[in-house]
């Protein structure tokens, strides 16, 4: 039971992260990989906040800083790069995360900077007979809010339904007149809102936060999403559930007495290359047909 | 007219190898020279030892994606067994079991010679890529991408493995391994043993990847990349042409791994992240996709500014400048900038995908104001155009 409710919390932070891996992944074809830094950069900033303002402040004041982050993110490494190559964009991507992670390093000086107890976020409760954090409950509870929230904003708001005809066909709906450039920019605004909600409930768990702690849910994020078919919003969020629920369950299997525990990041890679090779397209994924 | 440039092209082509060949004698002069006078913990030997590792799998990586066409993300992967197979075979008799005292008596306990150690890693990788790529390599793109950097993390997890101790040492690094100094003590090159040995390899393995790609194979894999369906259609078999080049590429990866575990003399886990694949497809990138000179360069020009050039930014001083900003880890935040300069404004890398030539090189440096001149005038035109559209 301890292991399947830590399970969902999990599989709801890594769902507001790999929601912003599949919009832009669903409107640019590119693998976001600085997303996972950007969620670590809302953990520092949240940390630097914290010492000097109270909570009610410093919350509010992450999310915005978060958002800026993307927004200029995309506004300088990715939209010169609009008519290069793809190849070109995912290796600017690629380079905005080396250079958020040495900003990172050079302002913390290296060394691991305590999370902030959140109150409440950090106190704990007991449910079912297992004793967890209040973090773990609120969580998906969030998430599926949050999550309800944006599927309502892109079904029927106006940016919304330019979001939907961008990722059906970028060049089409240019011409039909939908303004590409504000519709990827509210995109990445979204995408960082929700990683940098997604990180105070994430490091609320953990004790710190180091350059590199974005690497491994950013990259199980983005599993997530390609698990559950890139592009997909509801997929990206039935994937991160999915793998949350089943790392978390492998680390209280045992086979033969040899305990599973650390092959819990192991098994969700495993996972992935499986979906890939039974349905390359992931589990909700539009099959794709090659054109000659 | 035609014959004109014909005997031009000829007489370019004459120049080139002459002077490829002087350029190259000088070069081993040099290095000669550098490893006579050096120490084993001088920056330049560090730089060049560390250099020609990352030439070499930034060549295997170019192979890879530049020349087939495949993008995939699994160099740290078989670096990292390279890296392992070599040290596990390398462990000096004397030290096995102080180096494996934590996890218990170990597996294997004989040392093979450095040099059949160094080939045996690469033919792990290349079965463990046989294998991988059974499944993988159906996969297009991106699907490719992230599949093989998820194997990567599967196998750095898997060497981790405390059961698995006995054999990699678990966590725990593999040190005290042998190196070219033991090789060649007692004989004439005794002096030469640190970057020679190191370039040696490189050139070998590189030459190799030449060879390859200048063969009938190698005309195959651009005809992959530029067109899979065209490629197939005039009976190019696709399976096994990929499978070709991941092998081959994985095989001279795992060759990396175990020169970069003789560089640094001992093996863990750690180094060999998705971060160091990042780090050698950004050298492929800044060398030019599809140019073996472009990688070899790149790679030498970003270990000496990472390492060495740019060193004084974290000690406080920089090219007589003293600044507050200048501490521990500015280097880096430097370096990140530069990258994505690259990234951004010459997105074709140092060299396009022209390979290295004397010649070329006059010419451009010739052309060089020309280029400029020319560029800017681009530009000036553009911006007014956009102010009469605006």
């Amino acid at each position: 039971m301890d292991y399947i409710l830590a399970g969902i919390s999990v599989g709801g932070q890594y769902a507001l992260i790999a929601i912003g891996y599949t919009m832009v992944y669903g409107i640019l074809r590119l693998i976001n990989f600085a997303h996972g830094d950007v969620f670590m950069v809302a953990g520092l900033i949240m940390i630097y906040a914290t010492t000097a303002m109270p909570l009610y402040l410093s919350i509010p004041l992450v999310l915005i800083i978060t958002v800026l982050v993307g927004f200029t993110i995309e506004r300088v490494a990715y939209k010169p790069l609009r008519t290069a190559p793809r190849m070109s964009v995912m290796i600017s991507a690629i380079g905005v995360s080396y250079m958020l992670q040495n900003v990172a390093l050079y302002i913390t000086g290296g060394l691991a900077k305590t999370y902030p107890a959140i109150p409440f976020l950090s106190d704990t409760v007991t449910i079912f007979g297992a004793t967890t954090k209040w973090v773990t409950v609120i969580t998906p509870v969030l998430t599926i809010i949050l999550i309800i929230a944006l599927v309502l904003l892109i079904r029927f708001t106006k940016i919304g339904i330019a979001m939907r005809a961008v990722s059906k066909d970028f060049e089409t709906s240019q011409l039909m007149g939908v303004k590409i450039n504000r519709v990827i920019s509210v995109t990445f605004i979204i995408g960082s809102l929700l990683a940098a909600v997604g990180s105070i409930l994430y490091f609320a768990n953990y004790p710190s936060v180091v350059p590199t702690s974005g690497a491994m849910p950013g990259l199980k994020s983005f599993v997530a999403a390609v698990f559950g078919g890139i592009g997909s919003i509801p997929g990206a969020v039935i994937g991160a559930f999915i793998i949350g629920i089943c790392e978390n369950l492998i680390r209280s299997l045992s086979i033969g007495g040899v305990s599973l525990t650390p092959f819990s990041d192991a098994f969700t890679f495993a996972l992935l290359i499986v979906i890939l090779c039974v349905r390359p397209s992931g589990l909700f994924g539009e099959k794709t047909i090659d054109k000659v | 007219m035609k014959s004109l440039l014909i005997t031009n092209q000829q007489k370019a082509k004459k120049i080139n190898t002459y002077t490829n060949i002087v350029l190259f004698v000088a070069l081993l002069a040099v290095l000669v020279v550098i490893d006579m006078t050096s120490n084993s913990f001088d920056m330049i030997v560090k730089v060049l030892q560390k250099g020609c590792v990352y030439a070499i799998v930034a060549v295997s990586m170019n192979l890879l994606n530049g020349f087939t066409g495949l993008f995939s993300l699994g160099q740290a992967g078989f670096m990292l067994i390279g890296a392992y197979v070599f040290s596990i075979f390398s462990v000096k008799d004397a030290n096995r079991a102080t180096v494996f005292s934590f996890s218990g008596e170990p597996l294997v306990d004989f040392e093979l010679p450095l040099i059949v150690a160094i080939v045996l890693a690469g033919i792990v990788a290349a079965i463990f890529a046989f294998l991988i790529g059974l499944p993988v390599l159906k996969l297009k793109s991106d699907y490719l991408a992230i599949a093989t950097l998820g194997f990567a993390e599967i196998l750095r997890t898997i060497i981790q493995w405390d059961k698995l101790g006995r054999l990699t040492n678990g966590s725990f690094p593999i040190s005290k391994l042998n190196s070219f100094k033991d090789l060649l003590k007692d004989t004439p090159f005794d002096k030469l043993s640190y970057v020679i040995p190191f370039f040696l390899v490189a050139l070998v393995c590189i030459g190799f990847i030449a060879l390859l790609i200048k063969s009938t194979y190698g005309r195959a894999f651009k005809a992959i990349r530029d067109d899979e369906v065209a490629a197939e259609a005039m009976g190019i078999n696709l399976a096994k042409h990929k499978m070709i080049s991941f092998v081959t590429s994985s095989f001279f990866a795992g060759i990396g791994g175990a020169m970069y575990a003789v560089y640094v003399g001992s093996t863990n886990a750690a180094p060999f992240t998705s971060a160091l694949t990042y780090e050698i497809l950004l050298i492929v990138v800044i060398g030019g996709i599809g140019s073996l000179s472009g990688s070899i360069l790149a790679s030498f020009l970003y270990i000496a500014s990472q390492e060495w050039w740019l060193r004084g930014l974290d000690s406080g001083e920089f090219m007589g400048l003293r600044l507050p900003l200048f501490r521990n880890g500015f280097r880096l935040v430097v370096f990140s900038v530069i990258i994505m300069i690259f990234v951004l404004f010459f997105r074709k890398g140092i060299m396009g995908d022209k390979e290295f030539s004397p010649v070329g090189l006059f010419n451009g440096i010739v052309s060089l104001p020309k280029n400029i001149a020319a560029k800017f005038n681009k530009k000036s035109k553009k911006s007014t155009k956009a102010e009469v559209t605006e």
